[in-house]
């Protein structure tokens, strides 16, 4: 692997609001060319990091250096980063055009230049001939589109984007998702991205920052991420998880594929098939163990013998140990 | 063709459909009429009892109204102070807006309210107290008197009205803009300003027709020194014949109705409504 160019440093930062609420302690780095998605539940403070990076809100303590120089203290329009929100990122009185060029004639970039710029990021985000409309004309999947050019016309150091897909429906989410990281692979930009869609983050991140109340689980790959759950937090919000207890206060783990239904030498326990739910290629389960249900994806072609009240033999294929604290034991 | 009916009418449009159409013709009666009314004693040449319509119509009072130099002279003040009213309002109650809309402060709601105080009370009793202050000021009969006067009259649109309407500016649409480069008062300057204009816009029309129609406060502290149309409306009541009152009423009402039909884009219930929320 290559040695990559830190782009983005967060240290030691702090942001707390009058309520409590906020992050604490957040240190992170992002690499030239990475894409890198914060997920958590609502109210995590994945926002407010990208709210401090993007200089709308500031810090209590800490430092944020993009390319070496520090941020932390500069307005957003004097920091080299370009934000797509959510919802209500263009400006309806203007055209899709002046929307566009709004920025690049603040920076008096010449006119010519300025029309040039913008055909060819309306040829990159496929959205040429709607220059002259006004954004309420355009369906919210445009509409988000010309957000992501405006911001990347600015030539940021690093793109961030506040949940842009989650106001459009499922089809379109899907649909931008890969045009966005079609865009961020031709322009190689560092992006961060915040999402409480798991499946969104898995599909874009390089790297994925799982936060929980205001501070950061877990970083790493998508796939990391959901083979080795380094709390129980992460366990249980990424992916499906089985939960029992085990001896001493632990709580063992286990993903739904690596419950095996076999009769092998040494079945890890036995349970009763309650509920079986053939779901196309493979077969939902419900399994009872004394108090506890378990849930179990098992292949269609196993699935056709099994019968509901039927005793079965369980093998864990693969289980995590955690403590009373929510740590990894094993 | 077939004049209709009350009863095919009754039948034709449904029940619920007739009632509507007469309580609306019964609506522009009231409307209406008075304005007809007034339109006949305006242009009335020649108006005698007990004739329903007029026996000659024409401009006579008109000219008798525009060669009394008393009265063009009230025209052109009333004109005058309507705009300086409208712009000195504007330039107070618009940044008092922004900063109800968009900032919090200790005393923000009992600032806010305060706004409503100078409509809380009996108008008269008001414009006494101000007159005893504005002698200690020696601000009776000046224009500042009358402006001020008329300013604080109006404060009350212009602070609601584009209150609400910079509220529904979206925060992330002004924060785009500082996000692509530019500053906080470009960034008013070029989105805040424009999409709040609407509301904004209606403010200053309820204002400037306000300006023009008072009549007790400029009367109370202007007179008689500062002398509008309705002030010497007052004095025509007592002292001109009855029909050059009606064509002063109606110079009035040509800015009021030229204002109400280029603004029409603007006035809306929803503009006027946002403006009285509380949030």
């Amino acid at each position: 692997m290559t040695e990559q160019n830190v782009k983005l440093r967060i240290s030691n930062m702090t942001k707390r609001y009058s309520n409590g609420d906020g992050v604490s302690n957040i240190d992170l780095e992002v690499k030239e060319g990475e894409i890198i998605t914060l997920l958590g539940p609502s109210g995590c403070g994945k926002s407010t990091i990208l709210r401090t990076i993007g200089g709308f809100i500031g810090v209590d303590q800490g430092e944020i250096l993009i390319d070496g120089h520090p941020v932390q203290d500069l307005p957003p329009e004097k920091r080299p980063t370009a934000m797509v929100f959510q919802s209500y990122n263009l400006w309806p009185h203007m055209t899709i055009y002046d929307n566009l060029a709004f920025g690049l004639q603040i920076k008096k970039v010449p006119k010519k230049e300025i029309a040039a710029r913008i055909d060819r990021m309306l040829q990159l985000v496929h959205m040429e001939g709607h220059e002259k409309k006004y954004p309420t004309q355009l369906s919210g999947g445009q509409q988000q589109r010309i957000a992501i050019a405006r911001a990347l016309l600015l030539e940021p150091s690093v793109l961030l984007l506040d949940e842009p897909f989650s106001a459009l429906d499922a089809k379109i989410r899907a649909q931008m998702r890969e045009e966005l990281k079609r865009i961020q692979q031709a322009l190689k930009i560092t992006v961060v991205f915040v999402t409480h869609d798991q499946e969104e983050a898995m599909a874009l991140s390089d790297r994925i920052v799982v936060m929980n109340k205001g501070a950061i689980e877990q970083i790493g790959g998508p796939t990391e991420i959901y083979d080795c759950p380094r709390t129980r937090y992460v366990a249980s919000f990424i992916g499906e998880m089985n939960f029992l207890p085990g001896e001493n206060g632990t709580e063992v783990a286990v993903r739904p594929e690596d419950i095996w239904l076999d009769d092998a030498l040494d079945p890890e326990m036995n349970a009763v098939i309650r509920t079986i739910m053939p779901l196309g290629h493979y077969t939902r389960v419900g399994l009872e163990v004394g108090d506890h249900f378990l849930r179990a994806y098992v292949p269609k072609t196993d699935a056709a013998s099994l019968r509901v009240d039927d005793n079965v033999a369980l093998t864990f294929h693969k289980k995590y140990v955690y403590d009373e604290n929510g740590g990894l034991l094993q | 063709m077939k004049i209709p009916t009350p009863r095919s009418l009754y039948y034709g449009l449904g029940k619920a459909n007739f009632i509507q159409y007469i309580i609306f013709a019964v609506f522009l009666l009231f409307f209406y009429l008075p304005l007809a009314n007034l339109m006949m004693l305006a242009f009335g040449n020649k108006y005698e009892m007990p004739a329903v319509v007029p026996q000659e119509f024409g401009f006579k009072w008109w000219q008798f109204v525009l060669e009394q130099n008393s009265l063009i002279s009230a025209i052109i003040t009333s004109f005058v102070l309507a705009v300086i009213v409208t712009l000195v309002s504007l330039l107070i109650c618009v940044p008092a807006a922004y900063a109800l809309a968009r900032f919090d402060f200790p005393g923000k709601s009992i600032f806010q309210f305060s706004f409503l105080f100078s409509n809380a009370f009996p108008k008269m009793g008001l414009y006494i107290a101000i007159a005893i202050v504005y002698y200690k000021l020696n601000l009776m009969g000046t224009w500042l008197g009358v402006i001020l006067l008329h300013v604080i009259n109006t404060m009350m649109f212009m602070t609601w009205i584009p209150m609400g309407a910079f509220r529904s500016v979206h925060r992330q649409q002004e924060e785009s803009a500082r996000d692509v480069g530019a500053g906080p008062f470009l960034t008013f300057m070029k989105i805040t300003f424009p999409l709040a204009l609407p509301g904004i816009t209606v403010a200053s029309i309820f204002t400037f027709l306000a300006s023009i129609e008072e009549a007790q406060g400029t009367l109370m502290v202007g007179f008689p020194d500062i002398k509008t149309v309705p002030v010497e409306l007052y004095g025509i009541i007592m002292q001109y014949p009855t029909t050059a009152g009606p064509v002063l009423s109606f110079i009035l009402l040509i800015p009021a109705l030229l204002i109400l039909i280029l603004g029409r884009k603007y006035i809306s219930v929803d503009s006027i409504s946002k403006g009285y929320n509380m949030h």
